[in-house]
């Protein structure tokens, strides 16, 4: 079984990945601020303010949430996890992206070699109904196929 | 995205590949938005959100280097965000030694910024609009600015019209002079979607009511009514410092980048209701929000009755006013307590300029802040809980963005004065 959700591919690409799933805003800065380094090599999300996703691992998966909150070094620590090979491969949002997701991902695109597939517009349902763990596929034209 | 001549001859390579990949990457973020032009940035100076040699941000230092190298350079003169450390400082050597690894890019960043046209070597802070400063822009100034505080002082305290960029967007942007319009460059984007009614029984301190605002309306703009009743109608330096404080507590703690205040910030002054769209929810904030909103914060120390190692104060940066008005509130509350000396190693943030001109007009106060046992330091406090060792010690604070991004502990501004001071919350 499977469910298909159409969005806009703002950054296209295409991805296979298993979901981690945020209901509440992603503070990029409070996750990702030491990723990549000796405190954090493994890409641990940090931001102890959501409990949802604190202490998991963010690596390769495909990212589901509202929006991203917070600094606006957001998009910028986005570009650098994504070099370091600790980012997301990608985010899906249910509404429009905000500014510093849409910047990071379009930062990894034109400039890393690891760029961060951004599907947004996937409608209110998407985010309801996925569920962490599951498989995604993400095409091209922006089509993500959540597995159950 | 319709360009005019001058970016359209960057877009065929004219100015070199370097400039080239600068325009394409602004048009394919403004193109996300609908942006259907790049407008001019008419501000005086840009204001960058970089300011750490952080060891986790080499890639935006090594793309620094690639933009230097291919003649990608900013059009303007500019700020950018505050240093991670201070040599005087107190840190024992072991927090030193992490310190030195983990900016480690420290001294190659600021070489960067020096060949890019930093203003000078003072420009390293949040609150770079102060007056001592002097990166000040003017009402309807279009910015390029990143920096969630500044962003939003510069949108909401000065009128000017800037989105929340990223960091490295914000630099791209000043190299490229344009930035792509939407969002809160427009009218339509800079008009309310909340309606923050505060019905409190005094006025609540800005970091909570900013923090109550950023969970409910996360990235709306809201049009804040009642805060006259206490701050009056004049914008004067108090008030400007308490709404900076407001905005960066909604801007760390939601997203908000642009608020309104009624009577008070310069386009609610002019427009009044008329910001405020039709469908607009209204969202209440008593005495019983504040206390929920500070009750709600996780404490993550593992000894809850621990002592306290060090305390900061002044995120976002100080004003020369408040670090004036901060050492005649711990000087009382001293006395009170009868106490000589605050009870944890304190450390006041202020732009480098602005600590130059407090101690210049105020020695008294400057000398009596030393004579207490307070720091005053250009240090950024988020930066210095970057280090795992500092990280763990038992930080608090009255700064809701540190209480955000870090383990320290908040406390309202009364209870940090009388926790510093030896006395009884």
């Amino acid at each position: 079984m499977s469910r298909t959700f159409k969005g806009r591919a703002v950054v296209p690409g295409k991805v296979d990945a298993e979901a981690i799933v945020t209901h509440a805003g992603f503070n990029t800065l409070a996750n990702l601020k030491t990723a990549g380094s000796f405190m954090n090599p493994k890409g641990v999300l940090k931001d102890h303010n959501n409990p949802e996703i604190y202490g998991k691992l963010i690596p390769g998966k495909a990212l589901c949430l509202p929006e991203t909150i917070g600094s606006t070094t957001g998009g910028m620590v986005l570009y650098c996890a994504s070099c370091m090979k600790v980012g997301p491969a990608c985010m899906l949002f249910p509404h429009k992206a905000d500014t510093l997701a849409v910047a990071g991902a379009v930062l990894t695109a034109n400039w890393s070699d690891y760029p961060i597939v951004l599907v947004d517009d996937l409608g209110e349902e998407f985010l309801e109904y996925v569920k962490e763990g599951q498989m995604i596929h993400v095409s091209e034209d922006g089509t993500v196929v959540v597995e159950d | 995205m319709i360009l005019n001549d001058e970016l359209l001859s960057i877009q065929r390579g004219d100015q070199g590949e370097a400039m080239q990949k600068v325009l394409n990457t602004l048009i394919m973020y403004g193109e996300a938005f609908g942006a259907e032009r790049m407008v001019k940035i008419t501000g005086e100076m840009g204001h960058a959100v970089i300011g750490t040699g952080s060891l986790t941000w080499k890639p935006v230092f090594d793309l620094m280097e690639k933009l230097i190298d291919g003649g990608a350079l900013p059009k303007q003169s500019f700020t950018t965000d505050p240093r991670g450390i201070e040599d005087h400082v107190p840190t024992t050597l072991a927090q030193k030694a992490v310190f030195k690894l983990i900016f480690s890019n420290q001294k190659r960043m600021e070489k960067e910024w020096e060949r890019m046209g930093i203003k000078d070597k003072n420009a390293y802070t949040c609150t770079a609009y102060m007056n001592e400063v002097g990166n000040i822009p003017k009402k309807g100034d279009i910015l390029g600015w990143a920096e969630s505080s500044a962003v939003s002082y510069a949108n909401s305290v000065i009128g000017a019209r800037c989105n929340r960029n990223s960091g490295i967007l914000e630099l791209m942007s000043n190299i490229l002079g344009y930035v792509p319009e939407f969002g809160l460059l427009t009218d339509e984007g800079r008009k309310a979607d909340w309606i923050i009614e505060v019905k409190c029984s005094s006025l609540p301190e800005p970091q909570l009511l900013g923090s109550a605002i950023g969970f409910k309306c996360v990235e709306d703009v809201p049009y804040i009514k009642g805060l006259d009743k206490w701050l009056g109608t004049e914008l004067d330096q108090k008030v400007k410092d308490y709404l900076k404080d407001m905005g960066a507590a909604s801007a760390s703690n939601g997203s908000v980048g642009l608020y309104h205040v009624e009577n008070i910030t310069p386009e609610a002054v002019e427009l009044g209701e008329k910001l405020i769209k039709p469908e607009a929810r209204v969202f209440v904030v008593d005495d019983a929000e504040i206390e929920r909103v500070q009750a709600s914060y996780p404490i993550v120390w593992e000894d809850l009755n621990a002592r306290p190692d060090i305390a900061f104060a002044g995120c976002p940066h100080f004003s020369k006013r408040q670090l004036a008005e901060w050492t005649d509130r711990l000087t009382e509350a001293l006395e009170r307590n009868n106490n000589q000396k605050v009870t944890v190693p304190t450390i006041f943030c202020a732009a480098p300029d602005v600590r130059a001109e407090f101690e210049k007009d105020h020695p008294d106060k400057a000398q009596k802040l030393k004579e207490i046992g307070v720091t005053v330091s250009g240090l950024c406090p988020l930066s210095y809980t970057s280090n795992p060792l500092t990280d763990k010690s038992n930080i608090i604070t009255c700064s809701n963005k540190l209480r955000y991004y870090s383990r320290a502990r908040f406390y309202s501004e009364k209870e940090l004065v009388e926790i510093l001071t030896g006395g009884e919350l």
